[in-house]
């Protein structure tokens, strides 16, 4: 049963897999993402009373957090990849890896940017440095501090090795962005987020914003599945199968 | 409608944030999907190429 899996760890078996994938996710992200604003949007509106200007705008909220998790989240993901890549030299970890930090480094960037829409009407700042926005940014950089190194260096292979220890030394960035709000004295990381705790959310608000959140997930895994076979074609170019293909699709 | 558009007055930041969600997420699939007609294209003509030596 196992052989049948590692299989998949061919470039030229994990081809055609993915293309019969792609058109999955994207219904999933359809679905999800119409799921969550709907009942963001429209069955939601209400659940913050009274003259709290936070009630107008933070529907915010609904794809700051999921941004937020998915930068995180895909980070992780992206190491673990690079670091399976590094032990066990297989080349579709890497490209796997390669194929994440460009989604990750959209969905970073929609964090800050949809986190200072939030700041902005709430804290009068579209920007601060506060621990848990610096660590996010910091986060951002060493996303394309992974893609420029890869694309610095000619030889695909020391580009994946070199890339792939980068990202396994900024993983430390991750469980930093965690504790720059939920430090253990609360005294001590004094922050302009609240701590999170997800069961103190209200159920309508937490429904949307974990719909949003399966929405941008099988949103990246359909963008990182299309890059990575995009990277595949590339590099694979002088196999006989990528040929083969091609001349079967009527390209050559 | 006006009402749903206006969100209660805080628009700018409401829709800033989330056209930009949009807006990037989009560009993404565009680009993805001209890389892939990029990479398609030129290894295609390649094979020509390769394929049309061998004949000559």
């Amino acid at each position: 049963m196992a052989s049948n899996w590692f299989r998949f760890a061919a470039p030229a078996s994990f081809y055609p897999l993915a293309g019969r994938m792609i058109p999955v996710f994207w219904i999933l992200t359809g679905v999800c993402l119409l799921a969550g604003l709907y009942w963001g949007f429209f069955q939601t509106p209400d659940q913050l009373g009274g003259s709290n200007a936070q009630k107008e705008y933070y529907r915010i909220i609904f794809i700051h957090v999921p941004a937020a998790w998915m930068s995180m989240w895909l980070y992780v993901v992206m190491v673990v990849w690079a670091a399976i890549g590094l032990v066990f030299n297989t080349r579709l970890s890497f490209m796997m890896a390669n194929a994440i930090a460009p989604t990750g480094a959209i969905f970073t960037f929609l964090a800050l940017w949809t986190g200072a829409f939030w700041g902005r009407p709430s804290w009068g700042t579209y920007w601060d440095w506060d621990p848990r926005l610096t660590t996010e940014l910091i986060l951002f950089f060493m996303y394309i501090g992974y893609i420029a190194l890869h694309s610095a260096i000619d030889d695909t292979r020391r580009a994946d090795r070199a890339a792939a220890l980068l990202a396994i030394v900024g993983l430390v960035m991750v469980p930093l962005i965690f504790w720059s709000v939920n430090c253990p004295d609360p005294n001590q990381c004094a922050a302009l987020h609240q701590r999170s705790n997800l069961t103190q959310i209200e159920g309508n608000i937490l429904f949307s914003m974990l719909a949003v959140t399966f929405g941008f997930w099988m949103y990246s895994f359909a963008t990182t599945l299309m890059r990575l076979r995009s990277i595949i074609l590339t590099r694979e170019s002088d196999n006989s199968w990528v040929q083969e293909l091609l001349v079967k699709d009527g390209r050559a | 409608m006006s009402e749903f558009f206006s969100q209660g007055g805080y628009a700018f930041f409401v829709w800033g944030a989330y056209g930009m969600v949009a807006v990037l997420l989009v560009a993404e699939i565009l680009q993805l999907r001209a890389q892939r007609r990029t990479i398609l294209a030129r290894l295609g003509r390649l094979i020509r190429m390769r394929d049309s030596g061998v004949n000559q």
